[in-house]
């Protein structure tokens, strides 16, 4: 671990780590186009059995952080640098099989829209067996009663039945169980959910989100939550970490991301959330702009273009990310803290 | 097996029979096939033409190119239906209902044989340059040589390769199943490939990819069931082609050689220049052709439907 983050991010677990991405950067570009840095320098830890938020707006690099964990970016066109070390190894430089046998068994994940995430000819039982069966010594009828015994943990009624069904018979909200169970169907140490319930209603979102906490936490396998969606943070995560255009621009506990927020970004995101508690007819205040407004970080803080708290400074120097004891921050002008002093930051 | 909660013992469990491993994919397209008008009109032609080419030495007491009643055809007339040929003659006196039976069954054997042999090299092929190209990495270079290949195949007329693949074979009947199916081969490689190649890019083969599933099982077990569908529907289309084919080859005089074996297509040949006297002689074995194709087309269509799975209800 480096000294930038440190023990005091979180308090009072195993100061093992189960996976640790270090200066993990992406660079999308064929020969001939304008190269993307859609991941830049991105770091954090994932402890075991801890819940781990990346949260950013579209195109911020999360999704891609976390097919580049799992090795399954394409390798044409793809340049990833940096580390990532799971159980003492870089899986960046692990041979593809090697990668395969880890996926699944160590590292699972639970993709965005369950329509299209199953196979749509393969009866589910099929597909939640051939994990099973795959990395572990099972027959097949063993694996079909943990299949079985898995679908009725993650509350889908006559599980037996729909071990037959093929995906269309069932509706999204059971897909997205389906596919949960399918990822946790190993065990797994660490899952990786990227925006699991997006594609979903809201009213079946809370249901999938609560399947999904509860058999993270009965299996202690740690979560990595990718979401746009504050709300899902505040139910699922310990930390937090913020993505803007690539890079961390802050990360913190949950409770000191919510109660406050000094990152302007991190601020707008709250503030766009409609609270129950606000007076009646108060507006929304959304970040304006869109994330396409954006400087290169070369030139400066690439959420300048949009900051309610940007200074001469934001687009003349490139903020590092620093570490503020209880949080790190990547901002020259962070919104008033409550007691620590801001000036600190700015030196 | 399960414990049915409450709440759905009102409904029987009917699919509680279906096996876990394969089948239940063609089993449910059976199932929706039973209940489409367009397939049963179709398996019911297929079937007909199936059991008149199995049974046809039952169905009429003739020799195919017999000739018995040769004596009765003058340069401008062709005996019509008469008691004892009810289809009355061809234009060398060989009873027209027992060429048609017998032509069926030449049809038959060659349209399968050919289709088959068609199917079984461009689904190889499709297969193996789709799973790897669908797979990308290392070996995708087997893709592009495959591709290639094929490429040079299809830029050759089918019907200057076949008359080559006669040529060099010989004119008899091997050489033109091998030559209708060799034709055939780009088709389902490049349709296989293709349909491969898009499912490749599906979210279900990168969720396979995530759980750690092999590459090998990922192709053979995710992309292809999902991809033969359209191929094998071609395949049930080709066996219309290949039947007009089979007579065109004949028509070109590229076709099976023995006047004995009676052929649509060389009946049509033999038809037109008594068409103004006798148009039955080139309409009957049109029609046979016409409604064969027709049967496998119907079925074909309604197999693609039955297999979709976006059209299941």
């Amino acid at each position: 671990m480096t000294v930038r983050t440190t023990t005091r991010r979180h308090q009072g677990g195993p100061t093992e780590v189960l996976l640790s991405v270090r200066d993990l950067s992406v660079t999308f570009g064929l020969r001939g186009q304008r190269a993307v840095n859609a991941v830049d320098a991105v770091s954090f830890d994932i402890r075991p059995g801890q819940h781990v938020g990346l949260v950013g707006e579209s195109g911020s690099g999360k999704s891609v952080t976390a097919l580049a964990v799992m090795g399954l970016l394409p390798k044409r066109g793809v340049k990833i640098s940096g580390e990532v070390s799971y159980g003492g190894r870089n899986l960046l430089t692990a041979g593809d099989s090697a990668m395969s046998s880890l996926r699944g068994r160590d590292i699972a994940m639970v993709f965005q829209d369950p329509m299209t995430s199953l196979n749509p000819v393969v009866p589910i039982g099929r597909q939640l067996t051939e994990v099973i069966v795959r990395h572990e010594k099972v027959g097949k009828a063993e694996a079909r009663d943990r299949a079985e015994a898995l679908l009725r943990k993650v509350g889908i009624p006559d599980p037996g039945r729909r071990l037959r069904e093929y995906p269309h018979q069932l509706s999204g909200g059971m897909r997205q169980r389906v596919l949960i169970a399918i990822a946790l169907a190993c065990e797994p140490k660490l899952l990786i959910a990227d925006e699991p319930t997006t594609a979903l209603d809201v009213t079946i979102q809370a249901q999938v989100l609560e399947v999904l906490k509860d058999l993270v936490t009965d299996t202690d396998a740690a979560l990595l939550m990718i979401t746009h969606d504050l709300g899902v943070v505040a139910g699922l995560c310990d930390e937090v970490n913020v993505m803007y255009s690539g890079r961390i621009v802050e990360a913190t506990s949950r409770g000191l991301l919510f109660g406050e927020p000094r990152h302007p970004y991190t601020g707008g995101l709250l503030e766009s959330i409609p609270r129950l508690d606000s007076p009646r007819g108060t507006p929304l205040r959304p970040i304006p702009g869109s994330p396409t407004q954006t400087i290169p970080w070369s030139e400066g803080c690439a959420f300048a273009p949009r900051c309610r708290n940007k200074i001469d400074r934001c687009t003349e120097a490139t903020p590092t990310l620093a570490d503020l004891g209880d949080r790190q921050l990547r901002c020259f002008n962070p919104l008033a803290a409550a007691d620590t002093s801001a000036e600190q930051v700015k030196a | 097996m399960s414990t049915p909660l409450p709440a759905d013992s009102a409904m029987p469990d009917i699919t509680m029979v279906e096996d876990l491993k394969g089948g239940g994919l063609w089993k449910g397209a059976f199932r929706r096939m039973r209940r489409n008008p367009t397939a049963i009109a179709g398996a019911l032609i297929i079937l007909v033409f199936v059991l008149i080419a199995i049974f046809a030495p039952l169905l009429t007491v003739y020799e195919p190119g017999s000739a018995a009643g040769a004596g009765q055809v003058t340069p401008t007339s062709v005996p019509g239906p008469s008691e004892d040929h009810w289809l009355g003659l061809d234009r060398f006196g060989s009873d027209m209902w027992t060429q048609m039976v017998f032509g069926a069954r030449q049809s038959l054997v060659y349209g399968v044989v050919s289709t088959a042999l068609g199917l079984t090299v461009g689904a190889l092929l499709g297969t193996l340059a789709g799973g790897f190209g669908a797979l990308g990495g290392r070996f995708s270079w087997i893709d592009t040589a495959i591709m290639r290949v094929v490429d040079i195949m299809l830029s050759i007329p089918s019907l200057l390769l076949a008359v080559s693949i006669a040529a060099v074979l010989g004119q008899n009947k091997y050489s033109v199943m091998i030559a209708i199916g060799v034709a055939q081969v780009p088709i389902f490689a490049r349709l296989l490939r293709g349909s491969m190649l898009g499912q490749g890019r599906s979210d279900y083969v990168l969720a396979a990819d995530a759980l750690g599933i092999r590459k090998s099982r990922i192709v053979m077990g995710h992309i292809l069931p999902n991809s033969i569908g359209p191929t094998i529907v071609q395949a049930t289309l080709n066996l219309a082609t290949a039947t007009i084919e089979v007579a065109a080859l004949s028509y070109l005089g590229l076709g099976e050689a023995d006047p004995a074996v009676a052929e649509w297509g060389r009946m049509l040949v033999a038809a037109q220049d008594r068409f103004d006297a006798a148009p039955r002689l080139a309409l009957l074995p049109g029609f046979a052709i016409a409604i064969t194709a027709l049967g496998f087309t119907l079925f074909g269509e309604a197999l693609r439907e039955a297999l979709d799975p976006r059209t299941r209800k």
